[in-house]
């Protein structure tokens, strides 16, 4: 993010305005400690073209505008216990991308309720297979949301459940392989109405 | 407290072949972090463990949080090793376990 408190104050106005005087009144009791108002002749100085070019950088360079798209999937911040749980499951091993699907909506209107599909691209033979699949949720109360145990029995990766999302976040999937290495998967969830209470 | 277990199998299976199981159960999965009018912590009360087996032997295994959804549902797959019957278990946290069998119909 650029620095956009200097930006955001580009509507060129004049080092000095003309303010009126304000009465005895105004600076004493009551009216000292209310926020000043700007007075009209500040607005009028506005022409509409700073005015346009003020709300334009406005819009481009405050927090306010930013949207989670334009953010990126490792941009939202997450929460501590998701750093604690991410930690004692990966340890200092790096996962591999690429290998775990999960289908998850990409907006969820209703947060106590998000259905995935969890699908690891994995033989499942004895000498190699998923022995387990890891959810967890970076933003809510509690990351974990979930641990599937399988086994070559099952044959294929393949697990689907229902999730409670508190607000818009990633969901990261770990498929742990029998050999001990890790499968990661991330996916951004936009939640309209986060799941109350988890 | 879990009702109505609910065991979704093919209506028949060929040995060898694999199948797709789908369980579902009622549960509140309360998550402990809600208040009630008064303002007293809701206790959690969630299931927390969930068994499949088939024939006696485990074939699957999950550990739930908060984070599932009430009314837990679980699909998992399986290949067919021969006739037999699922037993499913729900375990949650007052210690209740809800168990359903299904018996898998074989070509």
């Amino acid at each position: 993010m650029p620095p956009a408190a200097t930006a955001c104050q580009g509507h060129n106005l004049p080092d000095k305005v003309a303010v009126p005087q304000r009465g005895i009144l105004y600076n004493t009791g009551y009216y000292a400690s209310r926020p000043r108002v700007p007075d009209p002749i500040d607005i009028t100085i506005l022409s509409r073209r700073t005015f346009l070019a003020s709300a334009a950088a406005a819009a481009a360079l405050h927090p306010y505008f930013a949207r989670a798209e334009d953010a990126g999937p490792h941009a939202l911040a997450p929460s501590q216990k998701f750093k604690d749980d991410y930690e004692r499951l990966v340890g200092s091993a790096t996962p591999i991308e690429g290998k775990v699907t999960v289908d998850l909506p990409e907006t969820a209107e209703n947060g106590n309720f998000v259905p995935m599909t969890i699908a690891a691209d994995s033989p499942m033979t004895d000498a190699d297979y998923i022995k387990a699949i890891h959810i967890l949720s970076t933003e809510n109360p509690h990351a974990h949301v979930a641990t599937f145990f399988l086994t070559p029995v099952n044959a294929v990766a393949r697990v689907q459940t229902r999730i409670r999302l508190a607000k818009t976040q990633n969901v990261v999937v770990l498929a742990e392989q029998s050999d001990g290495r890790m499968l990661i998967s991330t996916t951004l969830v936009k939640v309209t109405i986060g799941g109350c209470g988890i | 407290m879990a009702a109505n277990p609910r065991i979704k199998l093919p209506d028949t299976a060929k040995p060898g072949e694999v199948i797709e199981i789908k369980t579902l159960v009622t549960h509140v999965m309360e998550t402990g972090n809600r208040r009630d009018k008064t303002g007293k912590p809701i206790p959690r009360n969630i299931i927390h463990t969930f068994v499949a087996k088939f024939e006696g032997k485990e074939v699957f295994r999950a550990e739930l949080g908060p984070g599932i959804s009430a009314n837990p549902y679980i699909a998992f797959c399986m290949r067919v090793p021969g006739p037999g019957a699922f037993e499913v278990a729900w375990t949650d946290d007052q210690g209740v376990t809800t168990t359903a069998t299904a018996p898998l119909k074989l070509v």
